[in-house]
């Protein structure tokens, strides 16, 4: 116990970036899971190929061989970015494809009527698509999304194999000072089961207050 | 494209054909550009010269990748065939109707539910070995993952075995079963049936969390990469390639789960359909109306 007690800063830190990032790439792949969803039912045909494409490769790919690719291989053609952004921006584009199924099978829920009712005023598909029909398929996946969101919460913690510095890889380092093997990771896999938590609290009380009981 | 997408956007008139060629054009012009991009990276940091790329048209390169590759599928055959036995009794004892043996199961699954992997390899990397159990590299890379994912395989059989009709185990008591002989012989051929594809998908999963092996040092795919680039100092060819290996065995797989939902998780031919369709009498001489 004691070590985790004498180490409180280092597990903070390492907690606050898991939160961090966790945070950031939830809203980062809840935005692009709309556009690409939004893209993969458009009237375009090459628009819905790039959202197949998307999808596919990206729930394809271990997200691991993403971050080294991103993280160690991008640099040699002269892009690079902060680890931290690096970390957040490959786990939302990787998640990202993991929602807009999600969001699909949201969208997919909502009755043709409605769809049909939104064309019969004369909104066009961006408006049918933002004021009738998203609304109501977004309310209906909120579970599976709050899912997503507790994986994306476990993935983030493959930033570590990157060299992030977040709660696994915290709980890892003070293990490495102190030994303690058995406090250090049980109270890591604790902080993680609070988080997954609280993110299925959050989600079970969206789920009460938003959801169309029909 | 099912009826929904399909009512989205009606039948394109005249002027909406015209806004469709636009969007079309629109869209090519920004792929081409995000393209030539980087093409334009590769190029202005020399890593297209054709020497940078050679190696990756001779046998020992692909050969030491296959060997890679062939790892990681021995570690996600070992870990699927493991996991899935671990889960299948895991959501038996959620089922059961033992009550300490119920609350095991459930504590089990909730826990590595939410237990991120790499947490546990680091387990068994760091913390295990002091306790005197160091296992092969191989094994390092297994167990987390067995324990991992036979969580969620637990997740998976439970939630087909209640999906399926209450009614196939009534009727199953009600001829004169035990409750474990109504579960071998009554529900789970049926339940497994209609998992197929979730299982599939989760055999992708699994695939992809083998890339761990990187953090184990186990050679799978990812880390022979790793090791490849290092040697060749050919880092982004070398990953790009890797990548692309990932992207056509789980790609293959995940084709697989569909072709089988779309079949509705059988594997056989018409008569295997039949058989599944009409389950053979189970009393002999009474045959079911």
């Amino acid at each position: 116990m004691d070590a985790l007690t004498a180490h409180l800063s280092e597990f903070g830190h390492g907690l606050v970036t898991t939160v961090e990032l966790t945070v950031v790439t939830t809203v980062g792949a809840m935005l692009l899971g709309i556009v690409v969803a939004t893209l993969r039912i458009a009237p375009v045909p090459l628009l819905r190929a790039i959202g197949t494409a998307y999808v596919e490769v990206f729930q394809n790919l271990p997200l691991l061989a993403l971050l080294v690719l991103f993280v160690f291989a991008l640099p040699t053609i002269g892009i690079t970015f902060p680890l931290f952004t690096s970390a957040a921006i490959v786990i939302a584009v990787y998640e990202g494809a993991y929602l807009a199924e999600a969001i699909r099978a949201g969208i997919n829920t909502v009755g043709v009527g409605q769809a049909e009712a939104a064309r019969a005023i004369g909104l066009t598909f961006g408006q049918s698509l933002r004021h009738v029909i998203l609304p109501q398929g977004l309310r209906a996946v909120i579970q599976p999304i709050g899912n997503i969101c507790i994986a994306l919460l476990m993935n983030t913690s493959l930033a570590a194999a990157v060299g992030v510095v977040e709660l696994t890889q915290a709980a890892n380092t003070v293990n490495l000072v102190e030994a303690q093997p058995i406090a250090v990771f049980t109270g890591a896999g604790l902080a993680y089961m609070l988080l997954a938590l609280i993110i299925g609290q959050v989600t079970g009380l969206l789920e009460r207050r938003l959801a169309i009981v029909r | 494209m099912n009826q929904t997408q399909k009512i989205l956007f009606d039948e394109p008139g005249p002027r909406a054909q015209r806004r469709i060629r636009i969007a079309t054009v629109l869209g090519a012009v920004l792929l081409a550009g995000a393209l030539a991009a980087a093409v334009y990276q590769f190029a202005s940091h020399g890593e297209l010269a054709a020497e940078r790329w050679e190696p990756f048209t001779t046998w020992p390169i692909w050969r030491y990748l296959f060997n890679g590759l062939w790892a990681t599928l021995r570690a996600a055959a070992a870990t699927a065939v493991l996991s899935a036995a671990l889960g299948l009794l895991l959501a038996l004892g959620r089922l059961s109707t033992h009550r300490p043996l119920r609350w095991l199961a459930g504590a089990y699954v909730e826990v590595f539910r939410t237990v991120p992997t790499l947490l546990l390899i680091y387990v068994t990397l760091f913390a295990l070995p002091q306790y005197g159990m160091n296992f092969p590299l191989f094994w390092k890379l297994v167990v987390p993952l067995v324990v991992s994912n036979s969580a969620a395989f637990a997740e998976i059989f439970r939630s087909g075995i209640l999906a399926l009709d209450r009614g196939q185990t009534e009727a199953g008591l009600a001829v004169g079963l035990r409750r474990g002989q109504v579960m071998a012989l009554v529900v789970l051929p049926q339940a497994l049936l209609q998992l197929t594809p979730s299982l599939v998908s989760q055999l992708v999963g699994l695939l992809k969390d083998t890339s761990l092996g990187f953090v184990v040092s186990y050679t799978e795919l990812l880390y022979s990469g790793q090791v490849l680039s290092s040697y060749t100092h050919l880092l982004i060819q070398t990953f790009l390639v890797v990548a692309l290996i990932y992207l056509v065995v789980n790609a293959s797989l995940s084709k697989f789960a569909r072709v089988l939902q779309a079949r509705n998780g059988r594997f056989g031919g018409r008569r295997a359909r039949r058989a599944a369709e009409l389950p053979p009498p189970l009393i002999e001489g009474n045959t079911p109306r």
